[in-house]
């Protein structure tokens, strides 16, 4: 990891490195073909070249989550208050797959009804001349939130590093912030289960005691670790994406940003100027969501 | 008490105490299942209850401005053509007679207001997903939010409601005090009826009801603030919100009240109980022009601008699914039929108490009109197909267990008010 931090960071650098590794690697070969003539015949046959993983001669930043995974760590350097966490999302990368849906879901372990990240799906013409357009749709972490003052108790605010949080401790459960959100994006844990109505364990067979063990698995949003049971929190609260902070605090990134198979999702800190969030959201072919209502969204999609 | 009255009275009680019976499932299923009994989910985030709630607030508000007529605003005497006379006119013939009478309504508004508050409470206090946090609204409140002011108004509209009522009965509850052991409880000790003492009582219940008209008014205008300040929602995003929440209040609490005092009022069927109908009535009539006028300003207003934001949630309650709930429901028997009925009858007493009624039962419909149209629209196209699930849809219809769960806090309120009106002296016929 070392080697990987020292690494060069910019797209610039990144290209440069890999020329780099490249053009030594062809060296290397070319040198050794040359060695190999220059010696008279030997009567063992030739040693097996060595291979070499493609991988472990690029640096980690020539991928764009391992570049990212470098930037977290040096956003985390930084006092909070010097950091913007910022989401680009590359709808032209979007396949629609839903897999940060999923994700998202089984990290949070999200019960039904509750979903932070749907992916919005479009359809464009009439059939057959049709194309279908893919917006995931994440919490925009405003930094004008209009679901945070409507809050009657102060359960939710934006945090230092410009998250939008939900206390679920002091949240009494009214859901006006979900009306007041302008992206639908946040919903109420009604205390549904998965599990509700299936079977009861027969002799021998396993029910749904055993079956619904996976939804009661503890919750660690906001870095603490909660149980799903009986009326405690979250369940009566309102919840919602808050980019994984208790991923972050650890030095990971966000689920639905690692489990994104088309590298759509990106995720970092945009007051770092050499960032890829940084780079991208300087693009012309960014816009956010409902930009109309001046909330100010840090969620950016790329066109 | 007349015939006709006392007849309906003991059908109420059978009607109430149904409605709380058969309301107790409602109450089960809530604490038992928690909210996966109810429709409401997360797209559409209010539902019944909440429409009963602003439904029963504004029944109370309402009642209670009515009140002020009597102690604010001195209002003593109606004369058989429904017209009114203050003290300062001077006090003719009978007219102190007149004026206890009318007294006694104030009392009955006062009661109605609290009772429909205390209906109202139950409905919004179920609808919260931690009840027991409810003390953090009064507590932790934020006053950045329009709700933690309401909060404070209608805790504060509560106190002064159970004061000004405890004023208005201590003459009569020392009266009684001989006989009931609950009027020697509730009047605290406090038993002097002297002149003065009493002349005191109708000073603080004048100074009372003053500021009363402006912690009703803020109050319930903050109830429609609190859906006039979501910008997310073109539908309630207007300054017209708390003005037309007003105007409902006055007219549903009015209607309320009028249909009240036509059975459980001071001496039903005598010459000036049918003034007071009459008089009442006419209030109403003008209150409902005044309320159809505000409709129609919202209404015309985000039809014709054309902008989908805003139309699209008015489309949905003229011409939506639930299109017969506005059409038939409001506009039918809310407004056409009370409209004919105090216009061609309003000297019959039964169709102005028959007016009342259906004004205010078909309210609950515009509230529900507020709520459920504002939400049903998605933020965003496509929302609510993206991803299923419990309550991740626009379309809403109240379940069983929510509407039994609003008949209960009717039912409750309904026989908390029957009692009332048995045991305390809120009208009394005893010279």
């Amino acid at each position: 990891m070392t080697e990987s931090e020292k690494a060069p960071t910019t797209r610039r650098g990144v290209l440069a490195g890999l020329a780099g590794t490249l053009g030594a690697a062809l060296a290397l070969t070319a040198a050794g073909r040359r060695s190999a003539a220059a010696e008279p015949p030997a009567a063992e046959p030739p040693a097996a070249p060595e291979v070499r993983p493609l991988v472990a001669a690029a640096p980690l930043t020539s991928d764009a989550l391992g570049r990212m995974h470098v930037e977290l760590a040096r956003a985390l350097a930084k006092p909070r208050l010097e950091r913007r966490w910022v989401m680009v999302i590359d709808l032209r990368k979007c396949v629609g797959c839903h897999a940060c849906t999923i994700a998202c879901v089984a990290e949070n372990k999200l019960p039904p009804g509750v979903v932070y990240r749907p992916v919005l799906d479009e359809e464009i013409g009439t059939y057959p001349n049709v194309t279908r357009r893919f917006i995931p749709r994440p919490c925009m972490q405003c930094n004008e939130p209009p679901c945070t003052p409507v809050c009657p108790v102060n359960a939710t605010w934006k945090n230092d590093d410009g998250i939008v949080v939900v206390n679920y401790d002091q949240c009494i459960g009214c859901r006006y912030c979900l009306t007041a959100c302008p992206y639908g994006a946040r919903t109420s844990d009604f205390g549904y289960t998965y599990t509700a109505g299936t079977p009861l364990a027969q002799p021998g067979i396993l029910g749904q005691e055993a079956a619904d063990d996976y939804e009661r698995v503890a919750s660690f949003e906001y870095g603490k670790a909660r149980e799903r049971k009986g009326e405690e929190s979250p369940i009566g609260n309102a919840r919602k994406c808050h980019f994984c902070t208790h991923r972050i605090a650890e030095g990971m990134l966000p689920s639905c940003v690692t489990t994104c198979i088309g590298r759509a999702t990106l995720f970092g800190d945009a007051n770092d100027p050499d960032s890829l969030v940084a780079e991208m959201i300087a693009k012309p072919n960014v816009m956010r969501l409902k930009e109309e209502m001046g909330t100010e969204p840090r969620v950016y999609y790329l066109l | 008490m007349a015939k006709y009255a006392s007849r309906l009275n003991r059908i109420f009680w059978i009607l109430a105490a149904a409605a709380f019976v058969v309301g107790l499932y409602g109450l089960y299923s809530r604490v038992a299942f928690g909210h996966t009994r109810a429709n409401y989910g997360s797209y559409v985030p209010w539902g019944l209850w909440v429409a009963a709630y602003i439904y029963m607030i504004g029944l109370s508000a309402g009642a209670f401005l009515f009140s002020t007529l009597v102690y604010v605003f001195n209002i003593h005497r109606v004369s058989g053509e429904g017209t009114v006379a203050a003290p300062a006119v001077g006090l003719a013939d009978g007219a102190a007679f007149e004026r206890e009478r009318l007294e006694q309504v104030g009392k009955l508004a006062l009661f109605t207001a609290l009772v429909t508050l205390v209906g109202a409470l139950i409905c919004i206090w179920m609808d919260l997903g931690h009840p027991l946090r409810a003390w953090k609204l009064v507590f932790q409140t934020s006053f950045r939010s329009v709700m933690g002011w309401m909060i404070w108004f209608y805790s504060a509209y509560f106190v002064l409601l159970l004061v000004e009522l405890w004023l208005a009965m201590r003459a009569d509850q020392v009266a009684w005090s001989s006989k009931s052991a609950l009027a020697r409880f509730l009047i605290l000790g406090r038993r002097d009826v002297s002149a003065t003492a009493l002349a005191a009582d109708r000073r603080l219940l004048r100074i009372l009801g003053s500021v009363g008209v402006v912690l009703a008014i803020a109050f319930h205008g903050s109830v429609g603030a609190i859906f006039g300040v979501v910008a997310a929602r073109p539908y309630w995003n207007s300054a017209l919100t708390p003005i037309i929440f007003l105007a409902g209040a006055l007219l549903s609490g009015g209607a309320l009240l009028t249909f009240v005092t036509a059975i459980w009022g001071p001496e039903p069927g005598s010459a000036s109980h049918r003034n007071l109908m009459g008089f009442l009535g006419q209030i109403v009539l003008g209150l409902l022009a005044l309320d159809v006028l505000l409709e129609w300003a919202e209404f015309s207003i985000a039809l014709w601008n054309g902008s989908p934001g805003e139309s699209a949630s008015i489309r949905l309650v003229l011409f939506g699914q639930y299109w017969w709930v506005f059409w038939i429901v409001h506009v039918g028997l809310g407004v056409i039929v009370p409209a004919l009925l105090l216009t061609v009858l309003w000297r019959k007493l039964w169709a102005v108490a028959l007016a009342g009624a259906l004004i205010a039962v078909t309210f609950l419909t515009v509230r529900l009109n507020i709520v459920v149209p504002g939400l049903a629209i998605p933020e965003l196209p496509g929302l609510e197909a993206a991803f299923t699930g419990p309550g991740l849809t626009t379309n809403y219809l109240p379940s069983l267990s929510e509407w039994l769960l609003f008949v209960w806090a009717v039912g409750l309120a309904g026989l908390i008010f029957l009692a009332g009106r048995r045991l305390l002296p809120i009208i009394h016929t005893e010279k």
